[in-house]
């Protein structure tokens, strides 16, 4: 009896000290460390997948920190590249500053927001900024609970809303694009961090209205409908534009496209394993990220990007301010290069 | 009289029923539980998935790392958490006077115990990933879960520990054993097949455990198996969860897939630990 329990944790502990002593630290592998937001890791991970067919000696890791819990790290140095679904903020600029982390902001795609109702919904045809804005900010809350105080026209029924999670980039950028303040919007909504619960919901409600990635509609087209936003602002569209590859690319889906991003360590830029990553990533994002449900940015602000690389610009092109809506990436990256 | 008794006869079937009820019941969902996941995730289910790396193709997406991250992870989990907690509840239960700052010591454990995981995982991160610099490694993902067990092993142990009954302690001491022999030879022995019981079904938890990993920094895409304790890795919650949220609905198939091997894993773990208890047992005469 004594020698049956010993053996089993003596069989427990030689296991474990076989484990960590056969293993050497790092061997001959060379490591990229990426973490961040969820929206960008499909991105990071395709590219990944197909730079360890062109090196295997190279391991890249990506994780799912999320956008604010990957800056953590990144700031903190622990991360080599950080992936974003919004712009740094200040306070994680002022974070990497008192580190002495040096970054380099590269758009790799868009993303648009879609705005999605049920099937069945028979009402709503289109739907205004400024509607979405009386909908979802903070003061609706409590206060516009039915469709025709949205609209008058519409039907004198309940309303029911569904978004992603308030700690997500997502969430960030469709508050400050509609309500005008980032992280400012009712409580009152039906909140989930994984997007295809929102897609589950609005699909078996007739009643609601929802937002989430276009990703996410594409894939369940037979059981949404979008609904297509006008911003009353002809320069970009006129009248209400429904979201769509076409129309993100070419900025006509305003304002809820957006970009989205990866930050690089400007001192891990100098190690070759992340450098070759980090160009092989330019090089493809066009054709991956479309694989994995983004939308590619222009040609021309891929090679911009590899330009910004190349010559080592550090900063945001948002200037730390967060979420800046409606802008043309291209544009930006160019007056950034001059 | 006779009035009585039928009526306490009623009242005894539908206490019957409802016992019964109660066991139909879990039994039921659980068999909904597998058969969903395994109708879901059957296509998937494939010598490929299971030595597959992750990919951003649902079709070639496999389940590798995860499934032997968890592996490494559960077993560094149980010989950290193991000695230490089956050490604890020895001292609380054996050598421990009985007196306020124990009493307090124990109050705190059973408190510890219902704190959620999240918490374990935030501390993780600052007292063994940043602080004790282990970086983002399997040991540091070991260690918390290995925190976050530490209560209940501590409480099932001392649980098997009560029950083995005072006079045979007296007896030891009687035949001239000192309190060291009496613990060894007389009162582990007998009471380590109920821990064990409790201790790896705790274990069986805490593979399923996702929020204390991502918090500590567990990735999700891993390319390569662990080669050391210091290795980044990725755990089989973790990957199905990044799964589950993926807008492809092929994806939803790997999830689905993932969650019959965890869930396999699982009742495997049971039964081990069914089977650890009733050979032990044997081999004890009272």
């Amino acid at each position: 009896m004594k020698m049956k329990w010993k053996n089993v944790f003596g069989g427990i502990i030689l296991t474990v000290l076989i484990v960590s002593g056969c293993s050497k630290k790092g061997g001959d592998f060379k490591y990229v460390k990426i973490d961040g937001s969820s929206t960008v890791f499909p991105i990071s991970e395709a590219v990944a997948e197909e730079f360890r067919k062109k090196d295997a000696n190279i391991r890249v890791t990506v994780g799912i920190a999320g956008t604010g819990g990957g800056f953590k790290k990144f700031c903190a140095g622990e991360t080599d590249i950080s992936d974003a679904s919004r712009p740094i903020k200040p306070s994680e600029v002022e974070l990497c500053q008192k580190n002495n982390i040096g970054y380099i902001e590269l758009p790799v795609a868009y993303d648009g927001l879609t705005i999605v109702i049920n099937p069945k919904n028979t009402w709503a045809k289109h739907i205004t900024v400024q509607e979405l804005k009386k909908l979802w900010q903070p003061a609706a809350q409590d206060k516009i609970k039915t469709w025709n105080q949205v609209r008058a026209g519409w039907p004198n029924r309940p309303i029911h809303l569904y978004g992603p999670g308030v700690d997500s980039g997502t969430y960030d950028y469709f508050t400050e694009a509609i309500v005008g303040k980032e992280h400012a919007s009712r409580g009152d909504f039906t909140a989930s961090e994984d997007d295809n619960v929102l897609v589950q919901g609005v699909s078996t409600d007739e009643e609601a209205l929802g937002f989430f990635g276009l990703a996410y509609y594409e894939e369940n087209k037979n059981k949404l409908k979008p609904l297509p936003v006008d911003d009353e602002n002809n320069a970009n569209g006129r009248g209400p534009v429904a979201a769509s590859m076409e129309t993100v690319m070419d900025g006509t889906y305003q304002p809820l496209s957006r970009p989205i991003f990866i930050y690089v360590n400007q001192k891990a830029l100098n190690r070759p394993e992340v450098s070759q990553y980090v160009q092989y990533y330019l090089e493809n994002a066009a054709v991956l990220s479309r694989e994995v449900g983004y939308i590619p940015l222009s040609k021309k602000a891929y090679a911009l990007a590899q330009k910004r690389v190349e010559k080592r610009i550090t900063g945001s092109l948002f200037e730390g301010h967060g979420s800046q809506v409606g802008v043309q990436i291209d544009v930006v990256l160019e007056k950034s290069l001059q | 009289m006779r009035h009585r008794f039928l009526k306490e006869n009623t009242i005894e079937n539908a206490f019957k029923a409802i016992c019964f009820l109660s066991i139909l019941l879990p039994l039921v969902l659980i068999v909904v539980l597998i058969g969903d996941a395994v109708i879901d995730g059957w296509s998937r289910l494939s010598l490929d998935f299971l030595t597959g790396f992750p990919s951003r193709k649902p079709e070639l997406a496999g389940f590798l790392p995860a499934l032997v991250g968890s592996f490494y992870l559960m077993l560094l989990t149980s010989a950290i958490a193991i000695p230490l907690g089956l050490g604890a509840a020895i001292y609380l239960e054996e050598y421990a006077k009985p007196g306020f700052l124990t009493s307090l010591i124990e109050i705190n454990i059973s408190n510890l115990a219902g704190v959620p995981s999240i918490i374990y995982g935030l501390l993780g991160l600052e007292l063994f990933v940043r602080m004790s610099h282990m970086g983002r490694s399997l040991l540091a993902g070991a260690c918390t879960l290995a925190l976050l067990l530490l209560p209940m092993v501590i409480m099932v142990s001392r649980e098997s520990l009560r029950v083995v009954p005072n006079s045979l302690r007296e007896a030891g001491f009687a035949l001239g054993a000192d309190q060291w022999q009496t613990i060894w030879k007389i009162i582990l022995p007998m009471s380590i097949p109920g821990a064990l019981t409790g201790i790896i079904l705790s274990v069986a938890r805490a593979i399923g455990e996702t929020a204390p990993l991502i918090t500590i920094g567990a990735l999700t895409y891993v390319a390569f198996l662990p080669d050391s304790i210091h290795s980044a890795f990725t755990a089989m919650p973790i990957q199905i969860f990044n799964w589950i949220s993926r807008p492809q609905t092929a994806f939803q198939t790997n999830a689905a897939a993932g969650i019959v091997v965890l869930l396999f894993l699982m009742l495997f773990f049971n039964a081990l630990a069914i089977w650890l208890r009733a050979r032990l047992q044997r081999k004890v005469y009272w």
